[in-house]
Parts: C-alpha cells; sequence; structure tokens
C-alpha cells in the first residue's frame, strides 16, 4: 500500500493546499493519539519509540525514545514538565520542516501530543520561525480544529490527560534553533545558549524538566503508535529505522523534497529524484546535510543517507537536505558565504566563536581577493582546530568549521590557485 | 506619521502587551512579544518606544535593548511600509541573489537598509528561508516570492 510507504507525506499534494482536520483523520489521522491514550502508559510510548529506532531529525540524531526516558518523571520530580517542538528551520539549504507544517499541521500536532503524553507534559509550545508566516496561519487554524474536536485542551478524548500547545514565533536569528537558546528565547531573553549541564531534560523552560524535538521527529510520533514498531522498521533500507525527508537543492534538474526510506544512497537522491545536473554543469561536491556539513566528493555517491555510513564518509546526515556544489561554482567563495553566515549568527557569547568566524571570514576574503598567503591555509585549519569541538560553548562554531576543513581537503588547489595567481583574483562577494 | 507620542505607547498596544503577559511567569519574559506588537503598529522600535516597554515590563531599558538588538527582526530604525527580505544563503547565493539585491536596489534607488522615496519599501537581506528548491527567493512583507530570476522586479513591483 503506497501510503504505507510514505507515511509522512502521503497528505502532502502538489498544489501545496494543507490537510484539514477532516483529511487527516480520512487518512488514519489520530488514530495514533487514540491508541495512545485507550491502550499505553508513557513509559510505554518511550519504549515503543525507543525500540522504533526514531532518531532525532533535526540533525543530531539522538534516540527520541531516550530521551524522553531521561526525563525524571518519578513522585519527587517537579510536576510541571515542558515539551518545545523546534519549528526554527533556518540551517542554509534545509527546507523540510516547511512543507510538514504548512501541508499537514495536524500531523505535527499529534505527534506532539504524543510526545506530550509520554512525558507527561501539560503545556507545549511550538517555536516557529517568524518568516514562515502560513505555516504559523495554518498551524494556528489546525490547533483550533483539533481542540474542538477534543484533541486538544482538558481531558483529551476523555481520559485524565490534559495539553494546550502555544504557538510561539520568534524575531529572528538562526541560534535560536540551538535547544537551550530556544529556551532563553522562550522566557524573552537574547539567544544564548546554556551551559550544560544541567540538561534541559531536567532543567530547561523555567528550570522545569523540558524536551526539545525536531518537527520532523515529532511527525514520525504519530505513525510508529499507530501502524507499530516491526512495521516502522521495516521501512528503512539501512542500519537507521523508518523514512526520512531528503532533499536536493543548487544546480540540478529538478531541485526538490522527497520522503525516501532511511539509507537511501545518495546518488538515488542526486541521479534519479533531482534527475542529476543541469545541462552544462557538472558535479564537483555536495554538502550533505546542510550549511554545517562536511563537503563529500561525487566518490561517495554511493554512500548511504544514514547517520552512521554519513559519519564514516566523513561528514553528517545533518537535516538530509543536500546542496549541490558544481563544476563552475568557486568553492573558496561557496565557503566564503557559509562562513559569513556562520560569523553574523553568531550570539557573541563566547570568545572562539565571536572572533574566530569573523577572522575567518577575513582570510578568506583576502584569498579570494589575491592578498592572501600560503600560510592563510594554515591559519584556517588551525581555527577549523581551534573552533571545533570541546572549544566553544555551544555547536555552532564546529558546525562552522565542517563545510571549511572539508573544503581545505578536497579543494585545497582552488584556495592556493587564488594565492599563486594574483590574476584570478576578484573582487568577494 | 510613524513617530511615537512622547506619551510612550497607545492604549491597544498596551493592552495587546497586558494580555500577552497574563500568559506568562513574569513580565520580562514578553519581551520579544512586546516589540514584535509595538513594531506591528509603528513599524520600527524608537528609542522612546523602548524606554516606555521596559517601564511597562517593569524591566531596565538597557536590559530590553539588549534584547532588541539581537534579533534582526526586531528593527531598530525606520523602515518602509514593506520589507523586502531577499536571501542570501548558499543555495540562493549559487543562483544568482546578488544580482537579486543588484535589481531591487537599483529599481527602488536605494542601499539595503534605507527607505525608497515613497516610503514604500526597504530591502535587507536575510538568512535561508527554507525554499531552496525554488531558489532565489525573496519575502516580500509577509508573501514568500519563489523562482526569482532577471523577472525579480517585474515580480515583485509588478508593472
Amino acid at each position: 500500500m503506497e501510503t504505507l510507504d510514505k507515511p509522512l507525506t502521503k497528505n502532502i499534494r502538489p498544489d501545496r493546499a494543507f490537510a484539514t482536520l477532516a483529511d487527516y483523520e480520512s487518512t488514519g489521522g489520530y488514530q495514533g493519539l487514540r491508541k495512545t491514550i485507550a491502550e499505553l502508559q508513557p513509559k510505554d510510548v518511550q519504549q515503543w519509540v525507543k525500540d522504533a529506532g526514531l532518531r532525532g531529525r533535526g540533525g543530531a540524531g539522538f534516540s527520541a525514545g531516550l530521551k524522553w526516558s531521561m526525563v525524571p518523571m518519578d513522585a519527587n520530580a517537579p510536576q510541571t514538565r515542558y515539551l518545545i517542538a523546534n519549528a526554527d528551520e533556518m540551517e542554509p539549504g534545509t527546507f523540510k520542516d516547511r512543507i510538514l507544517i504548512e501541508q499537514d499541521p495536524h500531523q505535527l500536532i499529534e505527534g506532539m501530543i504524543i510526545a506530550a503524553y509520554a512525558i507527561q507534559a501539560n503545556t507545549a509550545y511550538i517555536f516557529l520561525r517568524n518568516e514562515y508566516h502560513l505555516a504559523k496561519l495554518r498551524l494556528a487554524y489546525a490547533l483550533q480544529e483539533a481542540r474542538s474536536k477534543g484533541y486538544l485542551g482538558e481531558h483529551i478524548l476523555n481520559s485524565a490527560f490534559s495539553l494546550e500547545i502555544v504557538l510561539h514565533t520568534s524575531a529572528g536569528r538562526y541560534i535560536c534553533g540551538e535547544e537551550t537558546a530556544l529556551i532563553n528565547v522562550l522566557e524573552g531573553k537574547r539567544a544564548t545558549p546554556r551551559a550544560k549541564p544541567p540538561f534541559p531534560l531536567v532543567s530547561g523552560l523555567w528550570g522545569k524538566p523540558t524536551v526539545v524535538n525536531n518537527v520532523e521527529t515529532l511527525c514520525n510520533v504519530p505513525h510508529i503508535l499507530h501502524y507499530g514498531v516491526e512495521w516502522y522498521q521495516g521501512l528503512a533500507r539501512g542500519a537507521d529505522k523508518g523514512t526520512k525527508l531528503f532533499g536536493a537543492s543548487g544546480r540540478v534538474k529538478r531541485p526538490g523534497l522527497w520522503e525516501l526510506p532511511m539509507g537511501t544512497p545518495i546518488r538515488e537522491i542526486i541521479e534519479q529524484h533531482a534527475g542529476g545536473m543541469q545541462g552544462g554543469y557538472k558535479l564537483r561536491g555536495f554538502l550533505p546535510g546542510g550549511a554545517s556539513t562536511d563537503f563529500l566528493l561525487p566518490e561517495h555517491l554511493d554512500v548511504a543517507m544514514d547517520f552512521d555510513a554519513v559519519a564514516k564518509a566523513g561528514s553528517r546526515l545533518g537535516t538530509g537536505t543536500i546542496v549541490v556544489l558544481d563544476d563552475q561554482t568557486c568553492p573558496v567563495q561557496m565557503v566564503l558565504n557559509l562562513e559569513q553566515f556562520f560569523a553574523q549568527e553568531s550570539c557573541g557569547w563566547c570568545t572562539p566563536c565571536r572572533d574566530g568566524l569573523p577572522w575567518t571570514v577575513t582570510l578568506l576574503k583576502d584569498i579570494i581577493a589575491g592578498q592572501g598567503r600560503i600560510e592563510d591555509l594554515d591559519t584556517l585549519s588551525g581555527l577549523t582546530r581551534m573552533l571545533g569541538p570541546g572549544n566553544t560553548f555551544c555547536a555552532l562554531a564546529p558546525g562552522a568549521m565542517e563545510p571549511l576543513q572539508s573544503a581545505l581537503k578536497y579543494f585545497r588547489e582552488d584556495f592556493e590557485h587564488y594565492i599563486v595567481d594574483q590574476s584570478v583574483a576578484m573582487e568577494p562577494v | 506619521m510613524n513617530e511615537p507620542t512622547f506619551e510612550g505607547l497607545s492604549l491597544a498596544e498596551i493592552e495587546e502587551i497586558n494580555a500577552e503577559i497574563s500568559h506568562y511567569p513574569d513580565k520580562a519574559a514578553i519581551s520579544i512579544e512586546a516589540l514584535k506588537i509595538v513594531q506591528k503598529h509603528r513599524r520600527w522600535i524608537s528609542d522612546e518606544c523602548l524606554v516606555a516597554i521596559a517601564e511597562l515590563l517593569e524591566t531596565s531599558p538597557a536590559q530590553l535593548e539588549a534584547v532588541a538588538t539581537f534579533y534582526n527582526l526586531i528593527y531598530r530604525q525606520p523602515v518602509g511600509k514593506t520589507v523586502i527580505h531577499y536571501c542570501d544563503s548558499v543555495t540562493c547565493w549559487m543562483l544568482g541573489s546578488d544580482q537579486i539585491k543588484e535589481r531591487l536596489c537599483r529599481h527602488l534607488n536605494v542601499e539595503l537598509g534605507e527607505i525608497s522615496t515613497d516610503g514604500e519599501y526597504t530591502i535587507l537581506p536575510i538568512v535561508c528561508l527554507g525554499a531552496c528548491d525554488h531558489a532565489p527567493v525573496a519575502m516580500v512583507g509577509d508573501q514568500l516570492r519563489l523562482d526569482l530570476g532577471e523577472n525579480a522586479v517585474n515580480e515583485i513591483f509588478g508593472r
């Protein structure tokens, strides 16, 4: 049955209209929630999602069920807990959560209700980036529909469980997607990340246990509860479970987004689904999962889009939306564009990130302008270590270093060309 | 016409902000929301407004300023009636966002951040708008415009 192969996008239509409550219910919507409320304890829901093997779709790939199971829920634990849906999609090259929210908002809402039930949270927030205006309108409408049908509010489906979902729109900045920064924003502060530990699971929003899950992660949840763990595991082709939204953008024939089994080879995504490169262009490399993932090369096309397989190839699955580098785009300038983004979006809290990223940008600009020295490449390499994992407050700067370190490895001749042959120098953009 | 009156905030603004306060444990928690409410009415946040909001939320102007200047969608200087945000992140950059910026700025005869002489538009860059399969893209007010190219000026301003 075709719809069962593509649970996440079964209601998504080419005309970009959205599934109303009636549409959503007609394809099995809210059955997962009904089963949860009628038959399962919170611990059971955690176990189902853990057993299913659902890993976080925001990029980090942490087991969703395991995350929920780490929330203190015994009698001595704080009785107020929060669930937050991270809908702050802003990773350059990523366009998956927008589609899920705009076209099937109830799928996210049902996933949130089940997740909130699993951790017994009575208040949940959707942290939506302000620019997603259509998503905001459709979510507000869908939340109202869900309330009027008794899926949300007091005594959901006549059970003892109550939940209110608050739709919060932000005011910009990429760093808001970092979960502790996001929590600070909900408290009305600057979006600077918090020190960990304590982890939000223990002390998050207003000091209470808080789970933050990505939109796509939550969208998987209703189907696991409705169709079961075995069915979910059977969807995948590789080591990881379920399906995933994969995308491709850049100079491919048909840029787009497709729901495919986890473990789909990159080649299939770029060559079949995206139709290969546009006429006159060749594939030079790609970022497999957004701006903060290492470049891979055409020789990696047969790598499976799985968390561990992509990591083994030297990059990260990230958000699963591929940015394609063609042979006529300069990789050094592409890296400059990426580093300008990260330098601009640094929250400024910790020194390596606040000072290291603008330094990176300056060096790249100098190189492109024909004022670079060969030692600058060593300085850039040094920066990839100094701004790497463990040396900064959060993952922003280490993420920024991923495309740079891989570009220095794979496209070194492009950097050297600017330095050696000053005639190719240009005004950097 | 958008200069705030010296009394500070309008009744409507204060009512909207107070309605938000009731949902949160402390007043300062709605700092960002309050800035957005006032900006909706006045397009931008002047110093006078900032001080008035800080007073209403019982926080310091310096604290509120730190919040206001952090977020790129809170404007601390005047903008046109409609803000055009063109995406300058990686896919749009690769597919010509610089040319889009040039065309739009030339058409309105403005630099980034300026207001067009008719008061209608301000052009600003923005990070990835999450529509990379239709790059290059822009937001015109709250409307997303896809697949911009040589036609960008016509697409956005009509004929």
